[in-house]
């Protein structure tokens, strides 16, 4: 015993290099473990603390959309789409929406299009909300989370009145949405505009000059802009390195282009500057739902949805009283419209970056071919290489800012 | 600097690439051209390489499959310029029951787990591709799923013929 005391000095590693535990150790952080935040895998060989090496391993919630998509038509994909992303899930549907609407070259009115933009912006904001909130408690902060969950509640509630439904909310139709935003819809928005930004304020005074907090991000994981773009990143991750690429500016969908919002760009590219792009993105998200409210109010009341019979399922009362809308409804279920042979690639800017939809299209009632481009799944493949030499708790956090949802991973 | 459009990306392409490169259709906005495999790492080098066009952000890898072509697999590679805010989308044909290509990785590191969807699903081989393993389905799978001739369900059931959902 005392000879084991006597080899522990200040200034000599108590195990020598020819030491027997040297060895490396195999760990399995996943598939289901709380630092994952989702069903994936990744078996890490670390010494001591630091990774040396890893492997990640995805596929466990693989649900085989892109098949399933070949056998359905067009509106029954947008529940599938709900599945990808489900932290942000109208983004997806109207991502997908959009896709159609363009092969079908469908135009929608201004209305409809700022009631888009002010659902997705919501969504964009809860997708956020989570994130961070999920990154403060990695770093051991759990009440920052509390403050900021109440209000992703909040904007459930908005969707629970605009469409029914809360998490996999199946938002909107192709063509518009399926019921008017009623008043109360409309009273809650303006209420959360009103509510949300002390707290963000709140739970950014607890975050930002944290000590604690930024020992644990600042300079953690740091990515350079030729990285990032080696790898594809997009969306907040990739904007936290200092490329500005945002989808909503570069080729606006829904009328961006007319909303004045900025861009938040990072520097270093690190946990923090991840963190700090996200929250400030829920700010410009706030004006961009201001600006979407102050427009609505000019457009004609009560157009919620393009002319287009065709593609849009008309009232359920109406099918069974009015011809006109049983010859559409029929048409509709039965896919026996006609649609355009083509191939048309449509992105939107997801919560975590490029959602991209590849849409090859043989005129017949379902897709020939769908592809999903989903950013988790491009972002995280560099999370192994990455990992080498960092420490394990840093992994952790380094996973939880890359906002890897295992359902966007998996499809 | 003049915005670069489809027109004059794709004499750029021609006269470097000449008899490789054919255009299909450059349909809602976006360049469509298909290249021989033999020339498609040239030109996507060419794409992300030359100073005007930078075309650096890889924006996806995948396939489609038609099973009465005769080269039945499509290679669909989607490339981003951000600097002129252009895309262009590049196909390859294949054909064959293991048609083979070379690996983008050389060219984007990002393209790894792209092509290794695209091999899981399609059983393309990526040749010279760092580590060509499944990503999603089962490492003992043995079929293709998203080809063509793979039922969505169980073809022995009964109950769930396609004829009964207008399918």
């Amino acid at each position: 015993m005392s000879d084991f005391i006597t080899k522990i000095s200040p200034n000599k590693p108590v195990y020598e290099d020819n030491d027997p535990q040297d060895e490396l150790i195999t760990l399995n952080i996943g598939p289901t473990h709380p630092a994952t935040h989702g069903v994936f895998q990744n078996v890490v060989q670390i010494d001591g603390e630091r990774i040396v090496s890893g492997v990640s391993t995805i596929g466990y919630i693989h649900r085989a959309f892109e098949k399933i998509a070949e056998h359905r038509p067009f509106y029954q994909i947008t529940p599938l789409t709900d599945r990808l992303n489900y932290c942000s899930a109208p983004i997806n549907n109207m991502g997908w929406h959009m896709t159609v609407e363009k092969l079908l070259k469908i135009e929608i009115p201004k209305r409809v299009q700022y009631m888009r933009v002010i659902v997705m912006e919501l969504a964009r904001i809860a997708d956020h909300i989570i994130c961070n909130g999920i990154l403060g408690v990695d770093t051991g902060a759990f009440s920052g989370f509390l403050y900021v969950m109440q209000e992703r509640e909040f904007i459930y509630e908005i969707f629970e009145e605009i469409c029914g439904a809360r998490l996999t909310t199946n938002i909107g139709r192709i063509g518009g949405f399926e019921r008017d935003f009623n008043d109360i819809a409309f009273a809650k928005i303006e209420e959360f505009l009103k509510r949300f930004p002390p707290v963000l304020t709140e739970f950014m005074e607890l975050f930002d000059r944290n000590r604690i907090f930024i020992e644990r991000t600042s300079g953690i994981a740091s990515v350079t802009a030729e990285e990032a773009l080696d790898y594809s990143w997009s969306g907040p991750i990739l904007r936290a390195t200092g490329v500005d690429y945002d989808i909503r500016v570069q080729n606006p969908y829904c009328s961006y282009e007319e909303f004045d919002f900025d861009v938040p760009v990072g520097t270093k590219g690190d946990v923090y500057d991840r963190y700090m792009v996200r929250n400030e993105e829920m700010r410009q998200s706030m004006r961009i739902i201001e600006q979407a409210l102050s427009k609505i109010a000019n457009e004609p009341k009560g157009v919620f949805h393009a002319d287009v019979p065709e593609f849009y399922l008309p009232p359920k009362e109406q099918v069974y009283t009015n011809m006109e809308a049983l010859i559409y409804h029929f048409k509709i279920v039965m896919g026996e419209v006609e649609t355009p042979k083509a191939e048309v690639y449509h992105a939107v800017e997801g919560a975590n970056g490029e959602l991209g939809f590849y849409l090859v299209h043989d005129g017949g009632r379902t897709p020939y071919r769908l592809h999903f481009r989903r950013p988790s799944f491009v972002n995280y493949q560099m999370f192994a290489p990455m990992s080498a030499g960092m420490l394990l708790s840093d992994a952790i956090l380094n996973m939880s800012s890359l906002n890897v949802i295992a359902g966007e991973l998996d499809a | 600097m003049d915005k670069i459009d489809n027109a004059y990306l794709w004499d750029k392409l021609t006269s470097k690439f000449g008899q490789d490169i054919v255009q299909l259709h450059d349909g809602f906005d976006l360049l469509t051209v298909d290249v021989h495999v033999d020339a498609i790492i040239p030109v996507l080098t060419f794409l992300k390489q030359d100073e005007e066009l930078q075309f650096i952000h890889l924006t996806d890898i995948t396939a489609v499959h038609y099973p009465l072509q005769k080269k039945a697999f499509e290679i669909v590679y989607h490339v981003n310029s951000l600097i002129n805010n252009i895309r262009i989308r590049v196909k390859v044909q294949l054909d064959g029951i293991h048609p083979e290509i070379p690996t983008a990785t050389t060219i984007w590191k990002g393209a790894n787990w792209m092509e290794r969807e695209t091999y899981d699903f399609y059983g393309i081989q990526f040749l010279g591709h760092p580590d060509l393993r499944r990503i999603l389905n089962v490492d003992d799978m043995e079929v293709f799923p998203m080809r063509k001739e793979y039922p969505l369900e169980d073809p022995n059931r009964v109950d769930k013929k396609d004829l009964y959902f207008g399918r």
